[in-house]
């Protein structure tokens, strides 16, 4: 199998009247990965995917599909396939004709068509349901058909657009699997736009995180977790607590940073941001929850953190631990339940510890709303 | 509970009311079409007949009119449906800013008078015809042509609320999958919208069908030499009515009520068929094994069709047998016999009076000289003469009138049914004769 049809976007800028909804995207989707927008809703990534796959006209830019520029080039002309959000499958054509109504386009006959539903129908693991309509089939089914109806085209870029959202958790995360493998076996470029970030990790090759139009980072989601480019990206992936501060001083790839209200802390300044923060810039740190460790009671020194605990509370496979933060805000601690004993600290102080490395120093910036 | 039952007592006493005033129109009408008077009326109940729907299909203008109005509801369907859902596509991909404007705009001949349509359809495709030099008998005044672009002026509107009501409920999302899939603008419209629209276009389709079919006021400008349905029964009635009528009306009737009973059925059906789809296994769809609820279970109205269809086949077999001829002869005779008795009567009561004016006479002669004999001329004192003298129907009664004394002469001149009515000396009353 051939390694796939990239897609370029080349300084893609998309305005509706004053606002803009895209600015200045630049991403390059290799063939055969599977890629995906990730942010929150009104950022953009909806807009992008409308732009590939044709609906829309980018502003300034171009869209290239494994190399061509497709300015001036229609839905029905692009080698795209989208699965739209609601799936948008046709209510009063069976499951087969569904399927198989981009060969019908082609003027295939029912026969051809008939087969190769079947064929698709048993990679989606709905043998035998063609003849039902899609409002006789269950969510998860539904979505399945969509995937197959798209497939069918013989896309070389399939577009999903958060095709999960509408089904409940269990499904959703069943689905992730499945579409995975389905990319996987395909082997074509899939481009997925989603606002959950646990999809957008378990799925994806590569990840780019959309603030308000803007593309923060584009990176594998190891990179996104551990090391976010922005305050936004490092507050959006993933549960993190977020000290604000300035920094004191430079050491290498790390900082310190004099924290509002713990003190200074020792940081390790993230990839991207190496080099571009000077001493006495506002600066953010962020450490996951999961990073921190207990320490001795009044133990001091640039990687300790000591304050309240307003609550506590136990979900299983760890104890969370609820201090008093910044601004109001609290800060999250997990403890992983290895089985060990643990004593209730509500009310009072306790100290914590983390390494260097697990804390990111990034330049202040928006945080990702609650 | 007693109050409660009271509620009830008095929703269905004012469903009672409310129906009977909604159906019972048409149920006297559909009486009349099978009773034997020649004008249309219920009671008296005469003889079961159904001379009037042979009537009906001898009468020409009638049929002609039926035929006239078929074929301009068929192009008023074709044309109002299509301008109807070109409307409502336009409302639903028009900016929305113009979006208000342009739904009043568009619905604005709906408000309009039909009458109004009408005259300005006329005088407007006149002049087009005018401008380009065509005459009287082109085509644009052409009554077919005039009639069925003046109607569609409002029913197309008509037409656009329904595809719109279906319209809002369509995704559009479903256009653009189709693009996306490789379809054309052509092909998204013919084989995903189109489908989606079929049964708003039904229905949009049977309404403006029965709109044109019913009117009148915009017809009656531009039909031509077309007449509609319509225009000859408002012309036919001017004559006065007959219950041949009431016959076309019972068959409209009978129709409506054969095509809401079939609709009826059908949704019925799919709606059990929908069900029993939903409730079947996965082996059973699959194996074709799945059991279709039988057509008449639990469906009311396909049983209501079929007793329909059952008394309309009866009906009709009735009225190819049955001779009402005897019936009416029947009638015929109880009704001579009826006016034979009443004529009797009416000379009885006469001779009576006569009798018992003629003993008043002898009284007031008695008293009386000759000339004052003013009150013997009885009613023919007053302006109608003797017209409304019973004695004045018989004509030749007055040669056995009692009432020969000085005033005899006039009274014997006039000698007709109209007594002394046109006689220029009972205008003056009979008092001056006696002078």
């Amino acid at each position: 199998m051939s390694a796939g049809v990239g897609v370029d976007l080349e300084n893609l800028w998309i305005r509706f009247g004053d606002f803009v909804a895209v600015r200045d995207a630049n991403v390059k989707i290799n063939g055969g990965d599977f890629f995906s927008f990730l942010g929150p809703s009104g950022c953009g990534k909806t807009t992008i995917l409308r732009a590939v796959s044709g609906f829309l006209e980018p502003s300034e830019g171009n869209v290239l599909i494994g190399g061509n520029n497709m300015r001036g080039i229609g839905p029905n002309k692009r080698p795209t396939a989208l699965i739209f959000q609601n799936l948008a499958l046709f209510p009063l054509m069976k499951v087969w004709e569904n399927i198989t109504f981009s060969m019908e386009i082609k003027g295939a006959s029912a026969k051809e068509r008939r087969k190769r539903a079947d064929e698709l129908l048993d990679m989606i693991a709905l043998p035998g349901q063609g003849d039902k309509l899609p409002s006789e089939l269950s969510g998860g089914q539904r979505q399945r058909v969509a995937i197959a109806r798209a497939l069918c085209a013989e896309p070389d870029v399939l577009l999903l657009d958060e095709p999960l959202s509408a089904l409940d958790l269990k499904l959703r995360q069943h689905m992730r699997t499945e579409l995975r493998e389905i990319q996987q076996r395909v082997g074509i470029t899939f481009i997925y736009i989603t606002h959950d970030q646990g999809e957008a990790l378990t799925m994806s090759d590569n990840i780019a995180v959309m603030k308000a139009g803007v593309i923060d980072q584009i990176a594998d989601g190891k990179t996104i977790y551990n090391d976010p480019a922005t305050a936004f990206a490092a507050s959006f992936v993933g549960e993190n607590n977020v000290f604000r501060g300035k920094v004191k001083r430079i050491m290498g790839d790390e900082a310190l940073i004099s924290t509002n209200r713990s003190g200074d802390l020792v940081a390790r300044i993230s990839s991207a941001n190496q080099g571009k923060m000077a001493e006495g810039d506002d600066a953010m740190m962020f450490i996951r929850p999961e990073a921190f460790a207990l320490a001795p009671n009044g133990a001091t020194g640039d990687h300790f953190i000591t304050a309240r605990v307003n609550h506590e509370e136990f979900e299983g496979n760890v104890f969370n631990i609820f201090m008093e933060g910044e601004g109001g805000k609290e800060l999250k601690v997990s403890i992983p339940n290895l089985g060990q004993s643990f004593e209730d600290h509500t009310g009072q102080n306790i100290t914590l510890e983390y390494e260097t490395q697990n804390a990111v120093a990034v330049p202040a910036g928006e945080l990702a709303a609650e | 509970m007693k109050s409660f039952s009271f509620l009830r007592l008095s929703v269905w006493f004012y469903l009672a009311i409310f129906f009977a005033y909604l159906l019972g129109p048409l149920v006297i009408m559909s009486v009349t079409a099978f009773n034997s008077p020649e004008f249309p009326r219920a009671s008296p109940w005469e003889c079961l007949t159904f001379e009037w729907f042979s009537a009906l299909f001898q009468d020409e203008r009638i049929l002609n009119g039926i035929w006239n109005s078929i074929l301009v509801g068929a192009g008023t369907v074709v044309l109002s449906v299509a301008m109807g859902l070109a409307g409502a596509l336009m409302l639903t991909q028009i900016w929305p800013k113009l979006r208000a404007t342009y739904y009043t705009i568009i619905i604005a001949p709906i408000l309009i008078p039909g009458v109004v349509l009408g005259i300005s359809t006329l005088v407007f495709w006149d002049r087009i015809n005018r401008m380009l030099g065509l005459g009287v008998d082109s085509f644009l005044s052409n009554g077919l042509f005039l009639t069925i672009i003046g109607q569609s002026t409002f029913i197309a509107s008509y037409c656009m609320l329904v595809l719109v009501a279906r319209l809002q409920r369509y995704d559009i999302a479903l256009t653009e999958a189709a693009l996306d899939l490789g379809a054309t603008h052509t092909q998204a419209f013919r084989k995903v919208l189109l489908p989606f629209m079929k049964p708003a276009i039904a229905s949009a389709a049977v309404l403006a069908f029965l709109a044109s079919f019913e009117n009148y006021n915009t017809t009656t400008f531009t039909f031509g030499e077309y007449p509609t349905l319509t225009i000859e029964l408002a012309q036919k009635v001017r004559y006065g009515i007959t219950p041949a009528i009431s016959a076309l009306a019972f068959i409209i009737v009978v129709l409506t009520v054969f095509a809401a009973l079939a609709n009826e059925a059908n949704i019925r059906r799919k709606e059990l068929v929908a069900a029993a789809r939903k409730d079947a296994t996965v082996e059973e769809l699959e194996s074709g094994r799945m059991r279709l609820p039988n057509f008449f279970s639990s469906n009311w109205a396909a049983v209501g069709l079929v007793v329909l269809a059952c008394l309309t086949v009866a009906t009709v077999g009735t009225a190819t047998v049955y001779s009402p001829q005897q019936c009416i002869a029947d009638i015929r005779e109880q009704k001579r016999l009826e006016t034979e008795q009443r004529i009797q009567e009416l000379r009885q009561r006469r001779a009576e009076e006569a009798a018992r004016r003629a003993a008043e006479e002898a009284e007031s002669g008695a008293d009386s000289t000759g000339g004052q004999s003013k009150p013997a001329a009885g009613g023919n004192s007053s302006g109608f003469g003797g017209a409304f003298a019973p004695s004045a129907l018989g004509g030749d009664s007055s040669t056995d009138d009692p009432d020969t004394g000085a005033d005899a002469a006039p009274e014997q001149d006039s000698g007709s049914g109209f007594g002394g009515a046109f006689d220029p000396n009972a205008l003056s009353g009979g008092g001056d004769d006696g002078n």
